[in-house]
This record gives structure tokens, sequence and C-alpha cells, in this order.
């Protein structure tokens, strides 16, 4: 096990008492509880942690937060395997795998970084310029090898072990950031009275005063204010929690880390996704640290200054002891000052001219030597910064280093505001974007508006937290802050963009994008930001570039001479860090994403060898593995004991609409395309609905039970559709119709008896019934009671066969099913499944949804006698347009296979014999099925209605087994046309 | 992340409506035989940038069809109303039935 030799022996946020121990490619490590993976690795001398994108470029550890563009890993392992986390955010946990990213066969010795000879091929645009035109080809060619070379993590391929939540919450005022001013906004919101939720991504909060010694004034602010919240009951800290996006609806989208710390109890979720509703917002999220753009600063070993004072202060690691501080503002003297304290030499390179005198006087006292009106240009060493080159008044020098920390001044972190629409704006005073006017129920504090100071933060927060409770009518009055003055300098950073020396400088760490490819970009016209972002994949990584944006903004600017509020800024968009899909699904898995409907008959099915099939959220039995050993074996078996003797079918998935009240008639007579109006009572009718633009929209059967009441039933597939569009038309429409709707499908149980013998099984069952073809002739209801049960039967066939529905109450389903099956056994009664009814079905010719497909008018399922000369229903005005009524629509016909041996298959494109197969034919098979009666396949098709005679011949072509199959054309209606069956 | 404030079951989140499609456009009368006042219900519509009237209805809960005017520049609810309500306002009076 390797030491903690960078770490320093006191002082920090790490609690040495409890040693955490974790690997890192395989190589065992041992950190603190407090630490974060990042801080761990720089701790035990690691600095080398990933590979570039695009290069294979060596990088370490740049920053200490969510910025992180350099040093992403992959976690775990296996079912908890997710990559490209920063090392930066990951709290250090017992037995946590890490691993680096990108490299091959190893980290230190990647054969890819070869990449970085290629590099010429590899700038800006070389996808659209190396392989387009002649070239195009050898893109094919080598697509493979540069997408395996390019790239971050791999993602894991088993399922998901891990448990997610979703959660919604509430609050008066939700304030997002836990730094100074978040801190203050949230103790006055409180005080105010508001129910406040704070949110902060980091395990502690603090923000920037993290970073401050353990033991000064900053510290004791920090914890009596922490005291304070955590103590104050209207008040929800929500830590390890990212607020990753802003909505509409003052609605903030965040993930919230499981606490390690705590022995974790069973089921706990690995991340809880909130929808967080707040009646106003405070945004305290800070700022980040800009990088400096100079040659090679993408070492391992460059560092963003803030992050080494984090590294410093909180977790007590001085990850250097040479170190060279470049800066163009005063706030990164504050690292150099404590890392010069801790023992480090250090060096300050400011680009400006001069400094104030109390930086001086305090560089002076601790030693720090001080270059003015000097910047960096190159840095030497691979795997670790050995030298840097500084150029100066007194001209260019080299100087050994293990450390650079570098600062470019500070960028506010306006993405979340960004993301419901406020501007960003430039601000000349700062050299920085901040939120442009807020609506009245959103209001900013502290460095993300450009509030730099500390103090300032502080008194910016509570104004914040006193102005967002007052929004919501909390205005109790409110103490004010505990001051807090850390004497930070607000002088403007110098921007510049630094001269390039002999090596790349990049802008976009994680995406490899260089100052020459922002360069090329320019030079090839992509000026405007949107562009430079797409061409050269600017800010494109899971960082969302958020180190690079200001330093690309500004390359662009000073290449187009041209000011940075010029040259403008890129919209932000959610997610402000990635998002794993597993907290957006929370439980929402399997099937709880797709609940499971049963129907009443359901334990029977499962107990009696039915092999189930998904239809839609329904389990259906789909055959009967009595009936043969696989399903093509069962269907036909089945279809067989159907038309010679008799079936029994579960139908309960059938929708189910009770239609009721004096008007029901007219409004059934409105929404059929055939009429109901003159429909006897205890009459069944089949009907077909159209939508508005004349397109079929379902069908099914209506009974009139009594003079205003009507049991409607709809194809399973539609019955939550058509119960919606009935209540629509008559809320919206037709509110002058009294009518009730009411779906009552779950109310019955519904099966289907059907076969030559199922009026004797009818006769068996219910002895007390007449059942008699004169008391109930096809198309006839018989309504009664069955054990106390209500009963309907209907005398309705879907298969051609004399066939009756039973309802009945659902409570008694599976008795009545059970007692039909007793009864019926020795006449021949089975049951059978889905692909026997759709088989039946297509013998018979009768439309479904494979027809139905919301392409499909009347006439083209040659169903438009049905509707006849009617006319005042809903469609019928557009289904008469002049396109429906081309010649070459396609239109129903049956196919019967001509050719031994082989078959027809449902999806099969239709040519006419000689045609070239190609394009998408003249028609295409919708339903198959091997038909017992004629002993061969035969199918349901749309065929262009120019070529669809009667007897002539098509060729069917299913490409996807490279089959082609004669068919000749026949009338879709395979069996019994005078319906004798129906009857008989 | 709309919330829609239900006449008969108070805010609520969307998940919980269906969306129904435009409701500033004029529905011809059921038995009107006019195919270009029908091609303009079905197919015609404006997309407005602001105040936008709309139908929801609200399937998991009362399952009335709702008239929503919703901005569609930041999803901001200025009205909601039962369509019944409203598409009765339009009809003739009947005549009471004495």
């Amino acid at each position: 096990m390797s030491s903690n030799h960078k770490r320093l022996s006191m002082d920090g946020r790490i609690d040495r008492e409890q040693p955490v121990e974790f690997t890192f490619d395989g190589r065992e490590l041992a950190g603190y509880r407090g630490d974060t993976l990042a801080s761990a690795l720089l701790a035990n001398g690691v600095t080398l942690v990933g590979r570039s994108f695009k290069y294979h470029r060596p990088r370490g550890i740049f920053s200490a937060g969510p910025e992180e563009p350099n040093a992403l890993v992959t976690l775990g392992t296996a079912g908890r395997r997710e990559p490209n986390l920063p090392a930066t955010t990951l709290e250090l946990e017992d037995g946590m795998v890490a691993e680096s990213q990108n490299r091959w066969p190893s980290l230190a010795f990647d054969v890819q970084s070869a990449n970085g000879l290629l590099a010429p091929f590899l700038s800006a645009g070389f996808y659209y310029k190396t392989f387009m035109g002649p070239t195009r080809r050898a893109w094919m060619f080598y697509e493979q090898f540069i997408r395996k070379a390019a790239g971050l993590g791999r993602a894991g391929t088993d399922p998901d072990l891990d448990r997610y939540d979703i959660s919604h919450a509430f609050a008066d005022v939700a304030i997002i950031g836990g730094g100074p001013a978040g801190l203050s906004a949230a103790r006055a919101a409180a005080a105010a009275g508001a129910r406040v939720a704070l949110i902060e991504q980091d395990f502690l909060l603090g923000g920037q005063l993290l970073a401050e010694p353990s033991d000064s004034a900053a510290a004791a602010w920090l914890r009596q204010a922490v005291a304070e919240l955590e103590s104050s009951k209207p008040v929800t800290l929500m830590k390890r929690t990212t607020a990753f996006g802003s909505y509409d609806g003052n609605v903030i989208g965040l993930v919230e880390q499981r606490d390690p710390t705590n022995p974790q109890p069973a089921g706990e979720a690995r991340q809880t996704f909130t929808m967080l509703r707040a009646r106003s917002i405070v945004f305290a999220t800070g700022a980040i640290e800009r990088p400096m753009v100079f040659s090679n600063n993408d070492r391992p070993g460059v560092m963003l200054a803030s992050a080494a004072r984090t590294y410093l202060n909180r977790f007590a690691v001085l990850p250097g002891k040479k170190i060279i501080v470049a800066t163009n503002n005063d706030a990164a003297w504050r690292t150099a000052f404590d890392l010069a304290d801790a023992g480090a030499e250090v060096t300050v390179a400011d680009l400006r001219a001069a400094s104030s005198a109390a930086l001086a006087a305090e560089a002076a006292r601790l030693g720090v030597a001080v270059r003015a009106a000097t910047r960096i240009v190159d840095v030497r060493g691979g795997h670790a910064v050995r030298r840097a080159t500084l150029n100066g008044p007194d001209g260019q020098s080299e100087t050994a280093c293990d450390l650079v920390c570098v600062s470019g001044g500070w960028s506010p972190t306006v993405h979340l505001t960004s993301h419901v629409g406020v501007k960003p704006q430039y601000r000349d005073d700062i050299g920085g974007f901040v939120p442009g006017a807020f609506p009245a129920d959103r209001f900013g504090a502290g460095s993300m508006m450009g509030t730099y100071s500390t103090a300032d933060a502080i008194g910016d927060g509570h104004r914040a937290g006193t102005d967002a409770a007052s929004f919501c009518g909390k205005s109790a009055p409110a103490p004010s802050p505990s001051k807090l003055d850390l004497g930070e300098t607000a002088a403007a950073p110098l921007y510049e963009v630094l001269p390039a020396g002999r090596g790349k400088a990049f802008v976009d760490f994680q995406m490899d994008v260089t100052t020459g490819d922002v360069e090329l970009a320019h030079r090839e016209g992509y000026e405007s930001v949107e562009h430079l972002k797409r061409y050269t994949t600017l800010g494109m990584g899971t960082d969302q570039g958020k180190t690079s944006n200001f330093a690309a903004l500004a390359a662009m600017a000073a290449l187009r001479n041209a000011t940075i509020p010029e040259t403008g800024a890129t919209t932000f968009r959610p997610p402000y860090t990635p998002v794993a899909i597993g907290a957006l699904a929370g439980r929402a898995i399997g099937h709880h994403f797709k609940p499971i409907r049963r129907t009443p008959m359901h334990d029977w099915h499962m107990a009696n060898g039915a092999e189930m099939l998904e239809v839609g959220l329904w389990m259906r039995p789909y055959f009967y593995r009595q009936s043969g050993s696989d399903v093509n074996e069962a269907y036909v078996a089945e279809m067989r004991n159907v038309r010679q003797a008799a079936g029994l079918m579960d139908i309960s998935t059938l929708g189910k609409i009770d239609v009721q009240g004096p008007d029901a008639a007219i409004f059934l007579d409105r929404i059929y395309a055939n009429g109901f109006a003159k429909l006897p009572v205890g009459r069944a009718r089949y009907g077909v609905m159209l939508r508005d633009d004349g397109i079929v929209f379902d069908d099914g059967t209506t009974t009139r039970l009594a003079e205003n009441r009507f049991f409607m039933t709809t194809s399973t597939a539609k019955a939550a559709d058509v119960l919606s569009r009935l209540e629509f038309l008559l809320d919206t429409a037709w509110p002058d119709l009294r009518v009730a709707v009411t779906s009552v499908s779950d109310e019955w149980a519904a099966m289907s008896v059907a076969g030559p013998k199922s009026r004797a099984i009818l006769s068996a069952v219910f002895p007390a019934l007449d059942v008699s073809d004169a008391a109930l002739a096809h198309m006839g209801l018989l309504e009664s009671e069955w054990e106390g049960h209500a009963l309907r039967i209907l005398r309705l066939s879907y298969s051609g066969e004399r066939a009756y529905e039973i309802y009945v109450g659902a409570t008694a389903g599976e008795q009545l099913w059970g007692r039909l099956l007793e009864a019926g056994r020795p006449l021949g009664l089975k049951p059978y499944g889905v692909e026997a009814l759709g088989a039946l079905r297509v013998e018979k010719g009768h439309v479904a949804g494979p027809e139905i497909d919301g392409r499909t008018t009347l006439d083209d399922l040659g169903l438009g006698r049905m509707a006849g000369k009617r006319t005042g229903f809903v469609g019928d005005v557009l289904r008469r347009r002049p396109a429906f009524q081309a010649l070459d629509r396609q239109r129903l016909v049956g196919l019967e296979c001509l050719e031994e041996g082989k078959r027809l298959r449902g999806g099969a494109i239709l040519f006419l014999p000689g045609e070239k197969p190609y394009g998408h034919g003249r028609g295409r098979v919708t339903s198959v099925t091997f038909s017992p009666e004629r002993d061969h396949y035969v199918g349901l098709a749309l065929l262009a209605g120019d070529v669809a005679s009667e007897g002539s011949e098509v060729v069917a072509v299913y490409p996807m087994k490279a089959e082609t199959v004669r068919a000749r054309i026949v009338s879709p209606v395979f069996l019994d046309p005078q319906g004798e069956r129906l009857h008989g | 992340m709309l919330r829609i404030e239900c006449p008969c079951c108070g805010p609520r989140d969307h998940d919980e409506f269906r969306y129904g499609g435009d409701a500033s456009v004029t529905r011809p009368a059921h038995d009107d035989p006019d195919p270009e006042a029908w091609y303009r219900y079905v197919y015609v519509r404006t997309n407005p940038a602001g105040l936008h009237r709309e139908f929801w209805q609200h399937v998991t809960g009362c399952r009335q069809w709702l008239v929503v005017e919703r901005d569609t520049r930041n999803h901001a609810i200025a009205s909601v109303d039962l369509a019944r309500k409203l598409s009765a306002r339009k009809l003739p009076a009947r005549k009471s039935p004495a």
C-alpha cells in the first residue's frame, strides 16, 4: 500500500481517524474519510490519471470540482460500472474501484498517444474534409479505427444493479449553492419565515470557504452558519445534491448521491432524482476559475490555483514543492501565500505590470518570488511538469518546477439561470458574463453575480434571501448577517490570449481543442460562437466546457478583432453535469416502467400450460402447450378445433364502454361511420369509427341494452384512446348531447365460445336460459345472471363460426371459464390463444390492427358500403377527399401462396411479376396465416388498386430472409363467404 | 414542468393530463359538408409564440377536458377552464322543455 506522502501532518477537513481503502487501476491505495478520489490520488502522489480524448495525451487533476475536464475515471465493475466520472467530485468510499480511461495497454504507456503524430489529420472539421468527396470510401475503412481511438470511458453492458429513486419536493425558497452567499441567503430566508431548501453539490457546505485554512476566521464563520441552519426547522439541507437543470414553473432538477458515510440501510438508492418546485429561487452557484492558454497547458501538474488551495487547506495535500503561480488577477496570490506558508518554494508570475502594495508586502514576508508583467509560455515534462518557460521584462527563462498553478480570472456559473432563458451579459469591470435581468421570482447572489469578495457575497446573499422570502409573502424581520471579511482585493483580471509556443495550447482539455483549431475555424469562416462550437466540438464534452468556454471566446474575439460581448456566448442547456439515466428512470424500470395487466382468468392460463404474450400492457395467452410443441403447430391445431368442435378464448382485454343518456343513439350515429339510431334494443352491430381526417380509427361492436343505453366494445389497443375521444367530443364539440360515457373494461370478464358445438355448450352451462336460435339469433343479446353475477351473452363472431361472447362480473370470470371448459370437454371444447384468434380472423377476412394502421380509409379496407350515403359522422367529409380516391391507392386484397413448401410473411413487399424488386413496391402483406381450410398460406394485403385484379399474380418479397414467393390475388374472405357457418 | 390547476381537482402535475391539441380552432358542426372548413380545423394551425389555447384532459383525475391558456415561450398558464362550460356557451340557447 502506498503512503500518503504528499499529505501534510495536520489540519484539513479530513477525518484522520477513519482511513479509507480504494484501488486505482488495480493499485491499492488509502485516503481518509472527507477525501475526494482526486485528493486521495494527489495525497498518494498519483499525478497521471487519464489520457485525452483525441490525442491520448497524459492528463492529471486540473480542478477540485465539477468543472474537471481531465481526471475522468470509470467507477465500479460489471453491473455497477459507470464511466466518465470526475474524480474531483467523487467522495472517497471504502472499497472504491476506480480506473483510468482511454488508454491501452496502460496509462503510463499508451500506444495511441502516437495519435499526437497524426495530429495534422485530427484538427477541427477533419471528418468533413478528409473523408468527403473521392475519399469518402476511405471513411468507411478508417471510421472503425478512429472511433476506437477517440473517446472517453466505455459504458457498461450489464444491467445496472443499483437502485434509484424519484421524489418530488416543494419549498418556498430554493437556494442553489452552499457557499457564503447561499448560506447567508438561507439564514435570511429562514429567519423571514420561509420554508427553505438549500442545495449543495459537495458533501460539505461552504463552497470556497472550504479552501480557507481550517483554523481561520472563515472556518469559524462557516461552522456557526452551518450549525444554525442544521438546527433551523424550516431549512432542508440537501448536500451531495446537484441542481442539474432549471426548468419552467420554477422547477429545479436535482440528483442526490447516496451518503457513503451512513452505514448503508438495505435498499437505499444510489441516487435520488428530485423535482423541486419552489415559489422563488436564489441562485448562488459561485464562479469557476479559468485556465490560462499556453503551450502544453494540459500537462499533469498544471492545476487551477483555487484547486491547489483547496487541496492544501481542505484536504491537507501539498501537491508540489516548487511551484509557479501564473495569474492575471489578485485571487491567485492567496494560493501562492498559503502554499509558501506550507513550505513550498513559490514564484508568482503575474501578467499585470503592477500589483497592490499589500500583496507585494505579504509576498516578501513569506518569501514568495514575484515576477511582474510575466507570462507563462510553455511547460515541459511528460507525465508531470518539470520546467516552465516564463517570458517577462527580463526576457525568456526556464524554471524548474513540479506544479504550475494557473488563474485566468473567474467565470460566474450562469448555466442554471441560462437554462430558462436569462441571457448572460458581459460585465467589463469583472471581465465576465453575469446573468441578465431575472424574472420576479428569481434572484442571484455572490460570485455568480460577479460579487467576488466574501464580505460582499454574504451581504448579497442576505439581501437575495430576504427578497426571495418576501416574494413568498414571508417577511418576518431577520437579524443582519454575521460579517466575515477575508480582505480580498477586487481588481479585474487582465485577460489576454497568449501567443502559443511550440507545443499545443489547449482551449478545451476534454475535447482536445487547441488554439490552432480555433484559428482554423476562424480562417474557414466559422466565426460565430455557435459555429465554432460545432466545427471544433468545443464545449461538447461531458464537462460542457466549464473551463474552456471563456478562453475560446476570448481567442475568437482576438482573431476577429472584436470584443468578447460582440463575439457572444453559446447557449447553456441542461444538464449542468451528466445525469445517470438510471436516476431519471428511478424505479420505473422493467415492469414498473410498463405495468402488467392481467385478465380475471390469468391464473388459470398460467396453471394450464398457456404460453403468454405481452399485448400492450396485457398478458394474453399466445397458445396452449397442450395444442402443440411450438406456436406454429399449436395455432393450427387450435384453429382446427374451433372450426370442427369449439374453442374458448379469453377476450377480457377488449375495451368496454357504457354509453347512456337520452341522446346516446344520436351520439353513436355521429361517432360511427355506420348508423346506430335504428338498432333495435337487444341487438348488436359491428361499427367502425373514423378520425376527423377520414382515416379509420377503431372498430368494435355496440349493443343496445335499452332505448338510452348502449354497451360498446373497442379493440384492446385503442380502449383508452376511444374513451378519451368520446369524452372529448362530448365536452368540446357537442355539449348539448345528453350522454355519459364510462369505462367498464375492468368490471367484466369476457370470453368467447366459438365453433359448431358452441350452442350445445351454452345450453349445458346455462340450463335455465333459452339459447336457441329463435331466442338468441346472430347479433342478438341475452341478459341474465349467473350464480349471482351479472351476465351478458352476445352472439357475435370474429372467427366466422357460430360464436358467443360471454360477459360476466369480473370476480366470477375464472369460475365461469372453468365451468364452460368442464361442461364443454365432452363436446371437444378447448382453449385457444391469440395466435389462433388472429389466424381465424385472417381466414375469415376480418381486418384488425395490422390493417387499421392509421393510414387506411373505409374504402381501402373494403368497408365503404358500411357508410353508404350517410353523412354527418366524424371523418365523413375528409374521407371523401380526392387523394383518397386515387386509382393506385392501396386496397385490401386476399393473397394465396402459389408455391409448394413456401410461405407468405407479414411485412413482405409486393411487386408485379417481372418487376425489379426494389423500392416500396405496389403494396405489402399485412397479416398471414396457414389456412387449414385451404391447406396453404393465405394472407391479407394492401395493394395498389390499379393492379389489384382478382385472379392475377403478384410476387411477395421478404428481403430480411431473402425470400421471394408467388401469390394470387383473391377475395380476402377465404372461408364461408355466404356466412352459413355463423348460423349453422 | 407544467402544473395545471384543474377546476375539479386543484393543482396537479402535468403527468396526470393528456394533451388534446389546439383549442383555438373551431370545429365545424357535425353535419357541415364543407371540406374547406374541415381542412382548416384538422390541419391549419397558427403556432403562436405566446398565449395559446389548448385542450388538456385530466385523464388520471376527473377525466374532464379542459381549455388551458399556456404561454408557449415559458409554459406560464394564464387560465384553466372546463371545456364543456366554454363550449356550452357557444351553443344557441336550448328551448326549455317546459
